[in-house]
């Protein structure tokens, strides 16, 4: 098509006109405002004091302290004025802090234990439910099993009720293998509940790819294992990022299970962020400083994975 | 290079069976086609030669040895895919190089390898493109490219230029046998496509659900079917069948058609009274006013070279080939007359042919 014939053409079939294509960016930002505000708002009311974070009307111009996020890492006690004055001066910015509210620092808080085992569970989980689906995938795209539909329909039911549906059975099934309050049983439990959402997903993308391929490498000298983890997977790479993604989001926010199994030892950060206590009920900022530092790391995992992630939705809505 | 020895080899899944006890040998440096409709079991029994499917029945013997239950990697065959299956994320030298890798050659020997096959190929030029940014015709080369590189005992191609466009096709026909004149390897080829196999297999085996109906030369195979279904697969438009009701004897030069008598090949079978159907191919259909079988003429195709007449007679609808000079109209009654040497029987119980001087009957795989 020349230019001239593309000018004389007043609405294009495939090109949105400029007036729909603002209409639909404005849209979209609108979206993504009011999506993006809550995030906003934790993030500010990290950084507020105490009276600002539950002053009415709300303050959105505030004097920003740093209080929310010291009095999430420690542990403080009240001392009279006196015992304060005879202490030797202030070592550090946040003992200094402290000390402006009649409080001393007594020790650092349990928040670092409770996000490395947020980590370890979060990623330990996701690693082996991504692991054990892909295999499990590969095997139900490429062998023949005998009653393959109903092992996957079997796996599929497992997803039918809310897992909370079952917590009962076990909580007392880990209370006797003394898995209760262990990182393991927490591993365990969220594998076994997202490994059959991998197995799904991952079964999808792995019937897209072409079983030529590692027939080919088959014949030039890999054997199936080989031929799995040099020519199916780095092919699969986006189905293996977005479940990955997916697995990892139930997993880091999983509420009622770590309520319920976890106390200390194997605490996660969501049971454990709503009872940040200061003096006189909620310290709102802490709470708010800990969700934020809580969002950052599944942030940072979609952001890298970001490119496969959608790829990896779109994956297979149209067949090439 | 090698022969491949196929012993009965059968081929179930559940109830379904693909390969049903076939028996043949392809002989060393042959070009061998496995022709047959979608579903003849032809891709099955390559497979399972290829050792990426396992037999439920027989054996499967390269150069005398029994590799049946060997892995596909232990066989030492290429194999060369329909859809190519070009790994995407490695650039054409390295796909070239890739089986050789697998068996860990030393760099410096694989990069030599490969110029040496990129050259064969004539696709020197291209070692180190992407392999989306090429033409299906260079695709496939780069796909015979991996097959060669190895220098396997045999190649194995299922359907190579299917995925190809018609003029493309007709080219890499010509690259394909100019090559395997070259090296000179076993070759087992498998296509739906007759005009493929005819003109580049050394040896055509045409198959029907899962068993082997005939193993020939391209010639045999045309001129002599062994069974109604080849008769009718391999030809274009098929060989012609008028049906009539008789018995043969051994040594008979005619036999009675209908109310007539017509010339055939010398009979070598003795037969009790059964339905058969005489075989006429196109080309050997004459018109003249003398002829046994008379018709109305139906239509014409014009060919450019040639034309096909269809003539209804009171035994079917027959389709002949005639220059295209011929003048022809449409509604005119007419007789025709056939080449008499080139006549086929077949019994049409069995759907095979019957022996006489032009063939020697079924020659089952």
């Amino acid at each position: 098509m020349t230019a001239a014939a593309t000018r004389s053409t007043a609405h294009s079939i495939v090109e949105a006109s400029p007036r729909t294509k603002a209409f639909a960016g404005g849209l979209v930002i609108l979206y993504a405002v009011i999506t993006i505000l809550p995030l906003l708002w934790i993030v500010a009311t990290a950084f507020k004091s105490q009276s600002d974070a539950i002053a009415y009307p709300p303050k959105v111009i505030f004097e920003p302290t740093l209080e929310g996020y010291v009095n999430l890492f420690t542990v403080r006690t009240r001392q009279t004025p006196d015992f304060i004055a005879k202490l030797p001066p202030p070592e550090t910015w946040y003992d200094q802090l402290v000390r402006k509210r009649d409080m001393v620092i007594a020790g650092p808080s349990k928040v670092v234990p409770r996000f490395v085992n947020s980590l370890i569970i979060g990623f330990g989980s996701t690693f082996l439910a991504v692991f054990l689906g892909t295999l499990a995938a590969y095997a139900f795209s490429r062998f023949r099993i005998p009653l393959a539909d109903d092992l996957l329909f079997f796996i599929l039911s497992t997803r039918m009720m809310p897992p909370v549906a079952v917590a009962i059975p076990i909580y007392l099934m880990y209370r006797q293998l003394n898995l209760t309050d262990t990182r393991l049983g927490m591993i365990l439990l969220y594998t076994a509940v997202n490994v059959s959402l991998a197995v799904w997903l991952l079964k999808g993308f792995i019937d897209e790819i072409p079983r030529e391929y590692e027939e080919a490498a088959l014949v030039d000298g890999y054997t199936r294992l080989q031929a799995l983890r040099k020519v199916v997977l780095p092919q699969a790479v986006t189905g293996i990022a977005a479940t990955a993604i997916f697995c990892l989001i139930f997993s880091w926010n999983e509420y009622a299970f770590a309520v319920l199994l976890t106390s200390g030892e194997a605490q996660t950060m969501p049971p454990f962020i709503p009872f940040i206590i200061g003096e006189g009920g909620q310290d709102w900022p802490a709470v708010a400083a800990a969700t934020t530092l809580f969002v950052v790391p599944i942030v940072m995992f979609t952001v890298l994975l970001r490119k496969h992630l959608l790829r990896g939705i779109t994956f297979g809505a149209v067949r090439k | 290079m090698a022969q491949i020895r196929i012993e009965n080899l059968r081929k179930s899944f559940d109830q379904f069976t693909a390969v049903e006890g076939s028996t043949f040998t392809i002989d060393d440096g042959t070009f061998f086609a496995m022709l047959g409709p979608s579903g003849c079991g032809k891709t099955t029994t390559l497979r399972m030669i290829a050792g990426l499917e396992l037999p439920t029945e027989g054996k499967i013997l390269l150069d005398g040895e029994d590799v049946t239950f060997h892995r596909a990697a232990a066989r030492d065959i290429a194999f060369v895919f329909q859809l190519f299956a070009l790994y995407p994320h490695m650039n054409v030298g390295e796909n070239i190089g890739f089986p050789l890798k697998c068996q860990g050659m030393a760099r410096r020997e694989i990069r030599e390898r490969v110029q040496e096959t990129a050259r064969m190929l004539r696709i020197e030029h291209l070692l180190s493109s992407k392999t989306s940014k090429l033409s299906g015709g260079d695709r496939q080369r780069v796909a015979l490219g991996r097959a060669m590189v190895r220098r396997p005992k045999a190649f194995l191609m299922d359907e190579p230029l299917g995925a190809l466009d018609a003029e493309f096709r007709h080219l890499m026909c010509g690259e394909l046998r100019d090559l395997h004149d070259r090296i000179k390897a076993t070759t087992v080829y498998v296509t739906h496509d007759q005009l493929e196999a005819m003109s580049m297999a050394d040896q055509i085996a045409v198959m029907n659900k899962g068993r082997v109906e005939q193993i020939g030369t391209p010639q045999e195979v045309y001129d002599r079917p062994a069974s109604m279904f080849v008769a009718d697969f391999i030809g274009s438009p098929p060989m012609n069948f008028l049906r009539f009701e008789g018995g043969l004897r051994t040594g008979d030069r005619a036999v009675s058609f209908h109310d007539t008598r017509l010339v055939v090949p010398e009979i070598r079978e003795d037969r009790a009274s059964a339905p058969l159907a005489l075989g006429v191919r196109p080309e050997h259909i004459r018109f003249a006013d003398a002829g046994a079988v008379r018709g109305e003429v139906f239509g014409a195709e014009y060919l450019g070279t040639t034309q096909i007449v269809t003539v209804d007679t009171a035994y079917g609808r027959v389709a002949a080939r005639l220059p295209s000079s011929a003048s022809v109209r449409i509604g005119e009654t007419i007789g025709l007359e056939f080449n008499a040497e080139r006549l086929a029987l077949f019994d049409i119980g069995s759907g095979l042919a019957i022996r006489t001087a032009n063939g020697e009957g079924p020659r089952r795989g």
